[in-house]
């Protein structure tokens, strides 16, 4: 859709209320709200290439020309619901927008069908979104009456997998840019960073900093050159909020990022972004363009005498690089490695001038903040720590995706009620709260209010946000032992306790949930002393590690030990895995009235420790097996179980 | 402005904005380091000078955490010592337990810091890192086994000497240190100047070590085993036999030579004595032709590799003359060609030098004559030192001895080069004696003398101008270049000195070389030259014979054919 520059920047400066008629039909048609002929939207994020969106998109397309349909195909982003992806949504003139799960594109035709026909299909409805001006459907829940979207209050996300991320006009007539030009044209640098500090907005990726102090230290600082670096580098594994907010609403970053540069008196601003997200790389630099197009961004931007340009770096991929003096490193061409703090990045940063490094979901939160002032954002969440939080979670959970929920909500209310708590049957055992680093909670801490204080009391860390779940097959010490394995791949190296400490802690977690090489002499003892040695090993690093990745880095063993030190002793003396998870851990017998004697089992055993005749029951033999479980996999009568 | 500290209970005045380390050490109190070095930026990563700050959650490094305002410090509380402790032990779970047989036992970091940190048992068990011993350098031996990535050699090799032949690659227990593209150093752009073996905290960077080839010609019929030394380790070698740092030692080790089976002892400034006569001669041909100017020396080998790889333009400036040790090679070569054809003997020129690229410099094609090298084997201090102590001799009963005739220095001029500085002062003595017939009175150059990475000074002859320039460290010598390149500096001759203060802190040295020490080293060629009675090269009867007899004119065949080499550009992988 092709619409006048002008007529854009007016919309993005006028309050909805003082909108006349014309506007608001405009501003409806630029929103999809008013469309002239069907509309089909497909969640073209990573989440729903990785599903198998594009197929669905080809399927569409393919409908769409063998029946001659006129239809609008667009892309957007996620909503929220990995586990449901691809997830299309699909409007007709006149009518509300209904989200459908799990389109493949074998189920394109009869959906669309059944669409075409004013008839909703009986399965894979999500929900419809209930928009003034539009006819609702039948039968079909709204989506804020499901479960999963009830409990949530979306203000970063509210548009992700709504919107077009291509489409600078459906951002604008959302009620976009109107923050940005808001601060331009009447707030000075100190009365934005002031307004933030009065909100109380926090900085999201783990340390909870006030993001307005961070400002104000770095616009206090005389300089020639000021910056401002956006951090999306986003690695903590299980951790997808970054992205998706990339992938689904581009230009509020964008929005985001300018007010931030100006708050600083900044006119250059990086986004410094994973190498592996090219579906967000794509969307950011099209946005970038879009805006320089538009005037919003570049010299003297609508003529306020404000300039500003942002552009986009590649990390070469570490974890590390999330740090943020490991990121102005990386940024300025060197090894990713942290450097002493202080002096902080917000006095001597990029090339040794005052810098400002934000999050991606910080500055996101922005454009609301300076649009419905930071009354309305301390009117969410608590009142230490207002406005919402973006959760990702995965493991072994009914959904996995995304929530974004106010501070202060409880881990029960986020896994259990939101997301549907474990499948079927299990039991929740744990959650792994912030990553690689973070902090295995108990069941007996759900209920605590999550905010960063309340975290922080009970010796945990909210860290990015990532939430992994864990019922009673996964074992507590094997993914401990992984994470470690993790950080110590992902420690830079550069200081001791760091570099050296994961390895040996890494080791020692091995030597637990491994299978000893010979069960004689004392490798109890060893293993038993070795678990000992974590807690001293875990403490000098929390106390010596030059930055968070190595300080942080024991939070995985120090609260298992504390909650689940009795899984870790039945590992220890009684050699076995109370989940049956740990492989090597892991006996497995043939039940000998069961065997055929099919021999497929022996064949497919890779270590060669099924031993056995034709016809007749096999055996394997202990002293080779190595706990895979493939001979369990393929038994057709059942007949191998493990003790 | 003042700020009170207390540490450790007692109360001391610190500075606003220094670091808590150099306020702690200031006040005489020992926080152990590692990764910290003098002069190069705070790296923050070894963990040893961690101190407990009231108020900090975790423990503070105190090399790099500037003093802000009053603070409460325990600098050796049982959390600290605890840390520490830790730390150096996760160091030695990926250490070779080799200190026996370990190059730096006795002079290595490590151990010293387990000892002081009582440290009796091997409590943190595990895997080590598998590594290759890099051999290729004729000058470095690398040993990642024994690396504790500090990143020390990391930060000279960039800060200090500009070169950055090393650098952190991998990550987690996989990083290392590594030349680009993790070739061996003999394919990287190391100009084996040695700074990083001094720099090194362990066993992980050596020299290579040419003693036990000595040994095997020392005890072998029918050779002449010939040793020249130079200024800067005969005031050098004092610190590791026991002697007051600074002291020169020139008769001892003659003695000591002599004894251990050497059968000729020169002196390497005598050299530099022939280097300055042909340099001051070059410098009189170009002043009267007004080109290639300023003369740049080429005395320093790292220097000349370095500009081969980074500034080939710059080739037709450098002097064409080889290194004093090189030029004193060719030389005893020569002059014992003939006791070579009709004795039969082969002659064995082994040079005991600060330098560690002359171990790289001897093995250069243009160093030969008719393919063979004219230096044989290249020991450094620290390996002279070494051979004195199994010599047995007891240093206390020998007498000082003097060098064998000819190729000795009686002046202190070839002597002066073992400092940063020292060589363009004695050239300048011998172009402004050429040019004015008199000798310029010492304390005329003494300004020259300053303690700083570069000076330069303007000398009057008669009706012409000589402005001499000298630099050391190679990051001062590109800033120089640089200036010269642009146009913005304008020099007649300029002394370059890979090392910073020059080969009396050279890369072959005694190991710690701390500041107060290379001052030391510095005092004592300086007051060489300061009792001595002879100044100049030009006036050394020894030079003069030699000039008489054997060279006829400086700058003649003879010498062009002994003493000139070439350059060529070079290409490295960065």
């Amino acid at each position: 859709m092709q619409t006048d520059k002008e007529v854009l920047i007016k919309l993005a400066q006028q309050n909805p209320s003082e909108l006349g008629p014309d506007e608001l039909g405009q501003s409806a048609s630029l929103k999809k709200i008013r469309v002239t002929k069907a509309l089909v939207m497909v969640n073209s994020s990573t989440s729903g290439i990785v599903a198998g969106s594009m197929k669905t998109w080809k399927a569409i397309e393919q409908y769409a020309a063998e029946r001659s349909i006129d239809i609008d195909l667009a892309e957007t982003g996620s909503i929220g619901l990995s586990s449901e992806d691809p997830v299309i949504s699909v409007q007709l003139p006149g009518r509300t927008r209904i989200f459908f799960s799990r389109i493949t594109p074998e189920k394109v035709p009869s959906l669309l069908d059944d669409i075409f026909h004013q008839e909703v299909p009986d399965q894979h409805v999500i929900g419809q979104l209930l928009r003034e001006g539009q006819e609702p459907w039948k039968d079909v829940p709204s989506l804020e009456d499901i479960p999963y979207f009830a409990l949530q209050s979306r203000i970063v996300m509210e548009s992700c997998g709504i919107i077009d991320p291509f489409s600078i006009e459906e951002y604008i007539a959302g009620g976009g840019y109107r923050a940005f030009l808001l601060t331009i044209r009447s707030y000075t640098f100190s009365e934005v960073c002031d307004l933030v500090i009065d909100s109380g907005l926090r900085g999201r990726s783990g340390g909870g900093y006030s993001t307005g102090e961070k400002w104000k230290a770095a616009f206090l600082t005389p300089s020639d050159q000021k910056f401002l670096v956006c951090n999306a580098e986003e690695s903590d594994p299980g951790a997808f909020m970054d992205r998706t907010l990339m992938e689904g609403d581009p230009f509020r970053l964008l929005e985001g990022i300018s007010i931030a540069a100006y708050a600083i008196g900044s006119n250059r601003a990086y986004i410094y972004i994973r190498s592996e997200y090219k579906n967000a790389i794509r969307r950011i630099n099209n946005a970038i363009k879009v805006l320089r197009e538009m005037g919003l961004l570049g010299d003297n931007i609508l003529d306020s005498g404000y300039n500003l340009q942002i552009s986009l770096r590649k990390g070469p991929g570490a974890f590390v690089c999330g740090e943020e003096t490991a990121l102005i490193a990386s940024l300025e061409g060197r090894r990713g490695m942290p450097s002493s703090k202080p002096p902080y990045p917000s006095t001597s940063g990029y090339l040794g001038r005052p810098t400002v490094v934000n999050n991606v979901e910080t500055l996101s939160n922005l454009p609301g903040i300076i649009r419905n002032g930071p009354d309305w954002f301390k009117g969410i969440g608590t009142a230490e720590c207002p406005g919402t939080k973006i959760f990702s979670i995965s493991g072994r959970v009914t959904l996995t995706g995304l929530v974004e929920v106010p501070l202060g909500t409880s881990f029960d209310t986020i896994v259990n009620k939101i997301i549907g708590g474990v499948g079927k049957g299990r039991e929740l055992k744990a959650l792994h709260v912030g990553g690689p680093s973070g902090c295995m909670v108990p069941v007996e801490l759900m209920d605590i209010p999550v905010t960063y204080e309340t975290l922080k009391e009970k010796g945990l860390i909210m860290g990015s946000g990532g939430i992994f779940v864990m019922d009673d097959l996964s074992c507590v010490v094997n993914t401990v032992s992984y994470f470690m394995e993790y950080m110590n791949k992902q420690s830079c190296g550069k200081c001791i306790p760091c570099r050296e400490g994961t390895r040996r802690m890494a080791e020692i977690l091995g030597s637990i949930t491994r299978k000893p090489a010979d069960e004689e002499g004392h490798t109890t003892l060893e293993r038993f002393k070795g678990v000992m040695q974590l807690e001293t090993l875990a403490e000098v690093m929390k106390d010596t590690s030059l930055c968070g990745l190595g300080q942080n880095a024991p939070n995985p063993v120090l609260s298992s030990l504390k909650y689940f030190r009795h899984e870790y002793e039945e590992h220890i003396f009684d050699r076995r895995c109370p989940s049956n998870s740990c492989t090597e851990l892991r006996s497995w017998f043939i039940d000998v009235d069961l065997c055929t004697g099919c021999s497929i089992c022996a064949k497919r055993c890779p270590a060669e420790a099924i031993i056995g005749t034709a016809r007749h029951p096999y055996f394997i033999v202990q002293e080779k097996c190595i706990g895979c479980g493939i001979c369990h996999e393929v038994c057709k009568f059942t007949a191998v179980y493990y003790k | 402005m003042g700020v009170r500290l207390e540490v450790n209970g007692r109360s001391i005045e610190a500075e606003k904005g220094e670091t808590i380390l150099s306020a702690l050490n200031r006040h005489g109190m020992h926080v152990p380091t590692i990764c910290s070095m003098k002069d190069l930026s705070p790296s923050g990563a070894c963990r040893m000078c961690v101190v407990e700050v009231e108020g900090s959650e975790n423990l503070v490094p105190s090399c790099s955490f500037p003093i802000e305002g009053p603070m409460k410090i325990m600098t050796h509380s049982p959390r600290v010592l605890r840390a520490r402790k830790t730390n150096v032990e996760l160091l030695l779970s990926n250490h070779p337990d080799d200190c026996l047989y370990c190059e730096r036992n006795g002079s290595c970091e490590l151990q010293s810091l387990s000892e002081d940190l009582n440290i009796r048992e091997r409590r943190i068990p595990g895997k080590k890192s598998p590594h290759k011993i890099d051999k290729s350098s004729p000058a470095i031996i690398r040993d990642p086994s024994k690396c504790i990535l500090c990143g020390r050699c990391v930060r000279i090799c960039e800060e200090i000497m500009a070169t950055s032949s090393l650098d952190f690659a991998h990550r987690g227990n996989e990083l290392k240190i590594s030349t680009t593209l993790a070739k061996p150093l003999n394919y990287s752009n190391c100009t084996s100047c040695g700074q990083c073996l001094v720099a090194c905290p362990t066993g992980a960077l050596i020299e290579h070590v040419q003693f036990p080839e000595l040994e095997a010609h020392i005890h072998a019929p029918g050779k002449l085993v010939v040793a020249q030394y130079s200024s800067a380790v005969a005031v050098s070698v004092a610190e590791l036999l026991g002697y007051k740092p600074g002291t020169d030692l020139s008769g001892i080790i003659n003695a000591v030579l002599r004894r251990y089976g050497f059968d000729k002892v020169f002196e390497t400034s005598f050299g530099a004595d022939l280097m300055i006569m042909e340099q001051a001669r070059i410098y009189q041909d170009r002043k009267k032709d007004g080109q290639d100017l300023p003369l740049i020396t080429s005395s320093c080998p790292a220097w000349i590799h370095y500009a081969e790889q980074y500034y080939p333009g710059l080739l037709p400036f450098l002097s064409p003359l080889k290194s004093p040790q090189q030029m004193a090679g060719a030389l005893i070569r020569e002059w014992f060609s003939r006791a070579v054809k009709e004795e039969g003997k082969e002659i064995v020129s082994v040079v005991i030098s600060s330098c560690s690229a002359a171990k790289t410099e001897a093995r250069r094609m243009e160093m030969t004559r008719s393919g063979i090298p004219v230096i044989d084997l290249v020991l450094t201090t620290r390996e002279l030192a070494r051979m004195i102590k199994l010599s047995g001799l007891d240093l206390e009963r020998l007498e000082p001895e003097l060098p064998d005739a000819p190729f000795y220095s009686t002046g202190s001029a070839g002597k002066l080069c073992g400092v940063a500085g020292g060589e363009a002062e004695a050239t300048v003595r011998t172009i402004y004696a050429q040019t004015t017939g008199t000798e310029i009175p010492a304390s005329k150059l003494h300004r020259f003398r300053i303690h700083k990475p570069y000076r330069e000074m303007t000398v009057k002859a008669r009706k012409t101008e000589i402005r001499m320039g000298t630099v050391s460290g190679l990051n001062n010598a590109v800033a120089v270049i640089k200036e010269l390149i642009s146009g913005r500096k304008k020099l007649d001759i300029l002394e370059v000195m890979a090392c910073p203060d020059g080969c009396i802190n050279g890369g072959g040295q005694p190991i710690p070389a701390e500041e107060k020490l290379i001052r030391l080293r510095s005092k004592a060629v300086y007051d060489i030259d300061n009792v001595s009675n002879m100044h100049v090269a030009h006036g050394d009867p020894l030079i003069k014979d030699i000039y008489r007899e054997m060279l006829k004119d400086a700058g003649g065949q003879l010498s062009q054919d002994l003493f000139y080499t070439t350059y060529l550009k070079r290409e490295v992988l960065l």
